[in-house]
């Protein structure tokens, strides 16, 4: 079980934490099952008793040690419970921490490749099947082995040639849960990875709800759910048809060996070689081996299906971040960024595939530099650069004259405000949403940054005013709502800066007016970087660029631009030729 | 986070309503339900038979030194181990089966309500919370079915077989024995009590990681940027840590409760012993019927320790099928009638006739509340509109209204003449092609995102839509062209690629009223106005709708609509409203005015 141990090795660090308490654990089971012994061989001490003489007296005195023995075994198995399981749930815990500490760091590369609905059923079901493992996994493995150990020794003592015979069928046993143990793990995982996908599917359908019922696509929705349902069921199917089998297969075997010891035990009784005493007894503890036996084919199913999932997981905490503080980052550097910002003949591009040329250019503090350019031009992955959401090889990005990677991941995002072209607000109040990325925010902060972008008018319109609830990505707003929410969510910020990736293409161009003017108030002498595709947005920068294939083609004021008669002056006269033409 | 509040409210742990409301999904099966309890009932029968065998086997062979005796009792052993593998066998699959089958149904039926459900419905409810509806409460109903249902039985008939052999051997002795009842009834009522608190914490919390995570993995970007990192972890933890806290209460409940069964059990073999045991000396009762007593009330104490498990199970299929039923039960305001008008030809023409509208459900909305005030407009067949208007104004309101998203709280919507609540939902939302403000792309390919589901479109049309809008360029440069993976909401793509892919899927669809909402807003300008050369072409006597806040987008539509705050405010085309010199004269002053005087 190769595979098996593959997947659980990262488990043993967290098992390792609870050392002490395991060991505890392990000791209650081991004394639960000791005093356990005790009952039947008081049991059938009784019994034998009985069969010659035996006082009032005496039978009182039994009974009474029965009940004592399962006082103490009830303790015991109390503590057993108690720390076992327990652990488990701490283990469950930190796992899921773990877990999602780890998804924090990871990059938005990492998101692009990983559906939502995957990693969520991981961090969910998947976490839930290897705490099963753990606790009562672990609990029950325990329990068996000793609860096997013991009383297999016992019958031993009473009588080895019994015992001998009862044991036949244990090698089918074994042979049995090896085989179907590694079929069990196949079969879970796929059906595992099946239910993700189906997650992923209904988080899709939901998310995209406006879009199905607008293309009237509910039939073939429901349609193809239907077919991912029925893949599903009958992978489970076949696993089900694997359990159905191997549970009465256990029990039949058990009987067997029920049958061979009252055959044989019992024409041992009648040539008098044991007592009828130690019939019983022998009965008894063949019986307490049922229990134990049913329950190792439980915990097989257990472990194989929580080492699936750990393997999944892991793939997850395995992932390194591949964007992080490194050897490149100086604790010297310093913690306020002055805001001049440098490309050094970037290129750039996603899975070798060149997306930026040799960019070069250099933006002063304080300065508002515009970007214009076609659609996939690589505008946004130019920005994307800066904050460090994807990473610029070394050396041809430069923040105040130093190399980005100088300073530390944490230092440099505070210090940029950015509005992602496209928005994402959380089911939170308005004024949580704005003051997301600042602690203790101020409401007259608020008031402020909802003021900048012109956001507060609606504000002041919604009956609970900045407490209203946004709804799911801000579903409750209209477009141009949510993109200010976003743009006050980055100035309440006071970055030093600010970057809007054509943030304000939902707004009308009177609101957009007046948000330009309120930033350029809020960020003087503080560096800015606008995209957009509007003239009228672009228009008043010191500086406008224009991206073509990943390149800069032309760089100047929109005067000069105009003059130019390139790229530039051609959409600037798209935009307004027509209008020009009609006038006259 | 208020929307939590309805995980917390769990109602009873048994259900008689629900619970009938359940068993309805068995019938569909009940051949197979039927078999699995006979299954069952001969099942529990057999188990209660093998101690009585050994019984037999000590009083009448073993004691007497009858080894053929001792021989037909092994046989007969044999033969009931068999018997009840079969039947086990059976018994498991079948009830297997059933609980697969029966999940399968619900998941499809719950899927289709919430295909069928308004949206209002989902303005309101997160994704990650229905999910679970569709995935881990269909769970939890499954394992009742599957593994909870059929057992109860085989255990409560188990119980009652017993009980009737014990009376039968000796009505006395197990009397006797039934003198812990009293105590397992306290013991049971208690722990379920406990059980039950400490399950609704962990379900309320399972619920609350399922929402965060779905919610912090789709805005993880955000929370990167804006180094939330700490603060989302603590947020995380403290839930974890509500979950932990919860099922330790459980442990608690389950670890007391075990050991609470045993120590009864062990009291009441004591009982027999001490009791038996005399009746032994005074030779009123044989020695192998006291010890086949012990053994049943061993047994005895299995199936009620087995019934404690199931209570869990019983309780979270109660809990997950109130939610289940409640969302199956929630009513599809939004249906075609019986008998809707027949679609005759489309000409196109629209009518927005004195309709207020507003997202409250208020009975009485207050006028603030309103969204739309008393629209009213109209657009001739094959004509152009255009709607601006500030941000927030309305305008996508009123093509949500359009496309009977939401149903207009007074006034009505006309179709060709006729309102839209008369028509059939598919046939009316098929004439639109709509390219909608937030732009959604599924995980699939280029080809699967304009085709959708709809079987009607061809390769070629797919190709020829992304050529109009001029896409076809850079997927011609994929390696898999039109074939080509596209990722969960699209996230490899420029948004303008996304945008122009929405805009394609319109097109594709071949619609008779063309939508679109702010279609072109991430789209540079030349492209736009490809597109709209392409458009020129293909809406040709059809009617569209274009909202834009880009003045050079919409200065051709043959009417134009200015919106403010809710209302109709300015009506007419370019040079009428330039001529009125109100808001529309205004937007076009900030556009243009100024950066033609600044270079002239
Ligand atoms: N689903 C909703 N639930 C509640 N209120 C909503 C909902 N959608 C929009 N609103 C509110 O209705 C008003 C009008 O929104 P609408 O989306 O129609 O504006 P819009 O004119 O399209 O604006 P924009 O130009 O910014 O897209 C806004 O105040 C918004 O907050
Ligand atoms: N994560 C990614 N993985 C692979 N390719 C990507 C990724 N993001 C963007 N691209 C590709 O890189 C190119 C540039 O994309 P980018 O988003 O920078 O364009 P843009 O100039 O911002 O365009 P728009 O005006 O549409 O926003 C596009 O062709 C796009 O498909
Ligand atoms: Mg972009
Ligand atoms: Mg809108």
């Amino acid at each position: 079980m190769g595979k098996l141990g593959t997947s659980l090795r990262p488990l043993k660090a967290y098992i390792q934490r609870y050392r002490g308490r395991i060991i505890l654990g392990f000791l209650c089971v081991m004394a639960t099952n000791a005093v356990a012994m005790a009952f039947p061989w008081v049991l059938g001490a009784a019994i034998d008793d009985l069969a010659q003489v035996l006082t009032h007296e005496k039978l009182i005195r039994y009974s009474l040690i029965l009940i004592g023995i399962s006082l103490v075994q009830a303790i015991f198995r109390f503590a057993m419970r108690w720390i076992l399981i327990g652990v488990s749930r701490d283990i469950e815990f930190d796992l899921r921490n773990d877990l999602f500490s780890r998804l924090l760091q990871l990059s938005v590369r990492y998101y692009h490749h990983n559906r939502t609905g995957d990693l969520m059923s991981k961090a969910t079901n998947d976490i839930a099947a290897v705490r099963m493992l753990v606790g009562p996994g672990i609990m029950y493995t325990a329990n068996t082995v000793l609860a096997t150990v013991l009383a297999l020794t016992i019958m031993l003592k009473i009588d080895a040639r019994l015992t001998l015979f009862a044991l036949i069928p244990l090698p089918f046993v074994s042979v049995a849960m090896r085989y179907l143990g590694s079929k069990i793990h196949d079969r879970f995982e796929k059906i595992q990875a099946m239910f993700s996908d189906i997650s992923a599917r209904i988080q899709e359908n939901l998310s995209g709800i406006r879009v199905v019922k607008s293309f009237n696509q509910e039939e073939s929705e429901i349609e193809t759910f239907k077919r991912m349902n029925q893949d599903y069921i009958e992978k489970n199917l076949g696993l089900i048809r694997l359990w159905g089998t191997f549970y009465p297969s256990l029990e039949l075997l058990i009987g067997l060996a029920f049958v061979v010891v009252l055959w044989f035990g019992g024409m041992q009784v009648i040539s008098g070689r044991i007592t009828l005493g130690s019939f019983v007894k022998f009965n008894t503890y063949l019986g307490m081996l049922v229990w134990p036996m049913i329950a190792f084919g439980w915990v097989i199913n257990l472990v194989e299906r929580g080492a699936a999932s750990m393997g999944r997981i892991n793939v997850i905490l395995e992932a390194r971040p591949d964007i992080a503080d490194g050897p490149m980052t100086r604790s010297d550097a310093p913690s306020i960024i002055e805001g001049e910002i440098e490309f050094r003949n970037l290129s750039f591009g996603y899975n070798g595939h060149p997306v930026l040329r040799e960019i070069n250019l250099k933006i002063h503090r304080g300065q508002r530099v515009a970007i214009v350019g076609h659609t996939g031009s690589g505008k946004s992955t130019l920005v994307h650069l800066i904050p460090r959401l994807y990473e610029a090889p070394p050396g041809t990005l430069l923040i105040d004259g130093r190399d980005i990677r100088q300073y530390p991941l944490a230092v440099l995002r505070s210090q940029i405000g950015f509005v992602p072209q496209e928005t994402f607000l959380f089911s939170e109040t308005v004024a949580e949403n704005i003051a997301f990325g600042v602690s203790g925010a101020d409401d007259q902060s608020i008031v402020r940054a909802a003021e900048v972008s012109h956001l507060l008018r609606d504000v002041e319109q919604f009956p609970k005013q900045f407490q209203a609830l946004v709804g799911e990505r801000g579903i409750t707003l209209s477009g141009g709502q949510k993109q200010r929410s976003a743009i006050s969510r980055a100035v309440i910020r006071n970055p030093r800066i600010l970057i809007l990736d054509d943030a304000l293409s939902s707004v009308d161009t009177e609101t957009e007016e007046r948000i330009l003017r309120q930033l350029d108030e809020v960020m003087q002498n503080r560096t800015s970087i606008i995209i957009s595709h509007r003239v009228s947005t672009v228009k008043n920068s010191n500086k406008i660029i224009v991206l073509n294939e990943g390149r800069i083609v032309e760089e100047g004021t929109h005067d000069e631009l105009v003059a130019h008669e390139g790229y530039y002056a051609e959409l600037y006269q798209k935009q307004l030729l027509e209008e020009e033409l009609e006038q006259i | 986070m208020a929307q939590f509040h309805e995980e917390e409210a769990l109602g009873k742990a048994y259900d008689h309503r629900l619970m009938a409301r359940l068993v309805r999904y068995v019938r569909p099966y009940w051949p197979m339900a039927a078999t699995a309890l006979l299954c069952i009932l001969v099942f529990a029968m057999l188990q209660a038979v093998q101690p009585y065998l050994t019984k037999v086997a000590i009083d009448r062979y073993i004691a007497r030194h009858d080894y053929a005796g001792l021989g037909r009792v092994g046989l007969l052993l044999i033969a009931v181990l068999g018997v009840s593998f079969a039947l086990e066998f059976l018994q498991t699959f079948l009830t297997q089966w059933m609980g697969q089958r029966i999940m399968y149904d619900m998941r499809v039926e719950i899927f289709t309500h919430l295909q069928r459900l308004q949206l209002k419905f989902f303005d309101r409810n997160p994704v990650g919370r229905l999910m679970t509806r569709v995935t881990t409460d269909v769970d939890a109903l499954n394992e009742l079915f599957a593994a909870g249902l059929v057992t109860v039985f085989g255990d409560l008939l188990t119980l009652l077989a017993i009980l009737l052999v014990i009376l039968r051997l000796n009505w006395r002795l197990a009397l006797v024995s039934f003198a812990v009842i009293p105590f397992i009834i306290i013991t049971t009522a208690v722990f379920r009590r406990k059980a039950r608190d400490s399950y609704r914490d962990v379900r309320a919390a399972v619920a609350r990681i399922s929402a965060f995570l779905q919610e912090h993995i789709s805005g993880m970007s955000v929370i990167q940027l804006f180094n939330r990192e700490e603060k989302s972890f603590r947020q995380f933890e403290a839930i974890n840590e509500r979950h932990r806290k919860a099922n330790y209460d459980s442990i608690m409940a389950y670890a007391v409760f075990f050991p609470m069964v045993e120590i009864l059990s062990a009291t009441a073999i004591a009982l027999i012993l001490w009791y038996g045991g005399h009746e032994v000396l005074k030779s009123q009762l044989t020695l192998g019927t006291l010890v086949a007593f012990i053994q049943y009330s061993q047994r005895f104490f299995r199936p009620i320790q087995d019934l404690s498990e199931k209570y869990n199970i019983l309780q979270s299929a109660m809990a997950s099928s109130e939610r289940i039923f409640k969302l199956l039960d929630t009513p599809v305001t939004i249906t075609s009638p019986i008998t809707p008008h027949p679609f005759q030809d489309v000409g196109g023409s629209i009518e927005f006739r004195n309709v207020w509208f507003t997202y409250s459900d208020a009975a009485n909305p207050s006028a603030e509340e309103y969204v739309l005030k008393d629209v009213s407009f109209k657009v001739d067949p094959g004509k152009s509109v255009a709607i601006v208007g500030h941000t927030g104004a309305g305008k996508t309101t009123l093509i949500s209204l359009l496309q009977r998203f939401y149903d207009v709280n007074r006034g009505s919507i006309l179709l060709d003449g006729v309102d839209l609540r008369e028509l059939d939902l598919g046939e009316l939302r098929r004439h639109y092609g709509v390219v909608l403000q937030d732009v959604f792309i599924f995980s699939g390919t280029f080809e699967s995102n304009i085709r959708l589901g709809t079987p009607w479109i061809d390769e070629q049309q797919v190709q020829n839509a992304a050529v109009d809008v001029n896409l076809y360029d850079f997927i011609r440069e994929l390696p898999n062209g039109l074939k080509e993976e596209v990722r969960e909401r699209g996230s490899t793509l420029s948004v303008g690629q996304k945008q122009l892919m929405a805009f394609a899927r319109a097109l594709a669809h071949d619609p008779r009223i063309l939508i679109l909402d702010e279609a072109t807003s991430s789209v540079d300008t030349e492209t736009e106005l490809k597109i709209r050369e392409a458009l020129a072409r293909l809406m040709k006597g059809r009617t569209s709708i274009v909202i834009a806040h880009r003045l050079s987008t919409i200065q051709n539509a043959d009417q134009i609509i200015v919106m403010h705050k809710g209302q109709v405010r300015e009506m007419g085309n370019h040079q009428e409203l330039l001529a009125r010199r109100g808001i529309y004269y205004r937007l076009y002053q900030l556009q243009y005015k100024e950066q033609e005087t600044r270079v002239a």
